[in-house]
């Protein structure tokens, strides 16, 4: 048996689809490039299986995430996380806030941030420079975004340059997608040991 | 870099320049705002569309750009619909059921603005109303899609203070 998670939490639980997942052994060249499978590494996820639904997009997805979250330069990865983190609280995706929560802890070393923000969400009482970050992604993240001047010169005036402005709207932005596929495609569920 | 950088549609409908500061932040990342590009071609106008031609797709990526208020986009999206029938599906006031559609567009205008509300119920319908997988995940990723690049533009106005 398995328990839908309602709650945010850093303990990521399983995801669990709620489309049939491609079956590697019968997916397509484009499907398995998409997939970037090779004879060293064939272990791939569900929600990627879901995804080779539609390859082409899968194909240019995986490295634009990367690109966003990864590259060197602009605002820090930690911080990127908290773009993540600001999204899937709006967006209630308790997937994508866990693991991108506890990425934030791992890098910091410290998980006081990401528990006050599961705790009071934007009111979260931060350092001024986290909370100008989280203030705008999760402003920028409803429909239609809520991001005004006044939260642009909150960034400026905690000390964002322009590279790491955009470095934070790219990151709170990927994960209006990502929170889209997760939330919509499938469940957060803990497994449940069987009696 | 492409020959027509700021002519990508993300940059183009933000108003970015190579000449106003936000355009040198672009260009320090190149090689993201380029994949984007290359990610609105696959969800906008893909190979293998399956049940989503070209024309509903913009029709569609029209009427959320329009939920959201960023009328650019629209237009741009707007200008990419052919067909007349899809059209129609581009006004957020049509619930798609003239266009037999009405199951794909109550779930397309959940996702953009009611994301967090989203129920395994939802999906539950689309497979009611005939609606394979695969046509699902692929009407999840051009909503996705739109999600970024319709934020990417709202924060780009804002860092170029035309919003």
């Amino acid at each position: 048996m398995s328990k839908v998670v309602h709650k945010f939490t850093r303990n990521v639980p399983h995801w669990q689809p709620r489309v049939t997942p491609v079956v590697l052994a019968e997916a397509s060249q484009e499907q398995l490039d998409a997939l970037q499978v090779t004879p060293s590494n064939t272990k791939v996820s569900e929600y990627v299986l879901v995804l080779a639904h539609d390859p082409e997009t899968l194909k240019v997805r995986s490295p634009l995430f990367n690109a966003i979250m990864y590259d060197p330069g602009g605002m820090s990865r930690a911080e990127r996380e908290l773009g993540a983190i600001g999204a899937s609280i709006v967006n209630r995706c308790v997937y994508c806030a866990a693991v991108h929560a506890d990425r934030h802890a791992k890098l910091e070393r410290d998980t006081d941030v990401t528990d006050k923000i599961f705790m009071s969400g934007a009111d979260a009482d931060l350092s001024p420079r986290n909370k100008a970050i989280l203030n705008f992604a999760i402003k920028l993240s409803q429909c239609p975004s809520e991001a005004s001047d006044a939260d642009m010169t909150m960034l400026r005036e905690a000390g964002l340059d322009d590279n790491e402005i955009l470095d934070l709207i790219l990151s709170a932005a990927l994960f209006g997608w990502a929170n889209r596929l997760m939330h919509v495609l499938g469940d957060p569920v803990r497994k449940e040991a069987a009696a | 870099m492409s020959a027509d950088f700021f002519g990508m549609t993300t940059l183009a409908a933000s108003g970015v320049t190579e000449a106003d500061p936000t355009g040198a932040a672009a260009l320090h990342r190149t090689k993201v705002l380029e994949m984007t590009q290359a990610a609105e071609d696959a969800v906008l106008a893909p190979s293998g569309a399956g049940a989503w031609s070209a024309d509903i797709r913009a029709a569609l990526a029209t009427r959320i750009a329009t939920l959201n208020g960023e009328t650019a986009l629209a237009e741009r999206y707007a200008a990419r619909i052919g067909d007349d029938s899809a059209a129609a599906l581009a006004d957020p006031a049509n619930d798609g059921s003239a266009q037999n559609m009405s199951a794909a567009v109550a779930f397309m205008d959940k996702v953009a603005a009611r994301t967090r509300d989203v129920k395994a119920e939802d999906i539950e319908t689309l497979k009611a109303a005939g609606i394979d997988d695969a046509d699902i995940v692929r009407l999840a990723e051009l909503n996705a899609f739109l999600a970024y690049q319709i934020r990417l533009v709202a924060g780009l106005k804002l860092m170029r203070g035309a919003a």
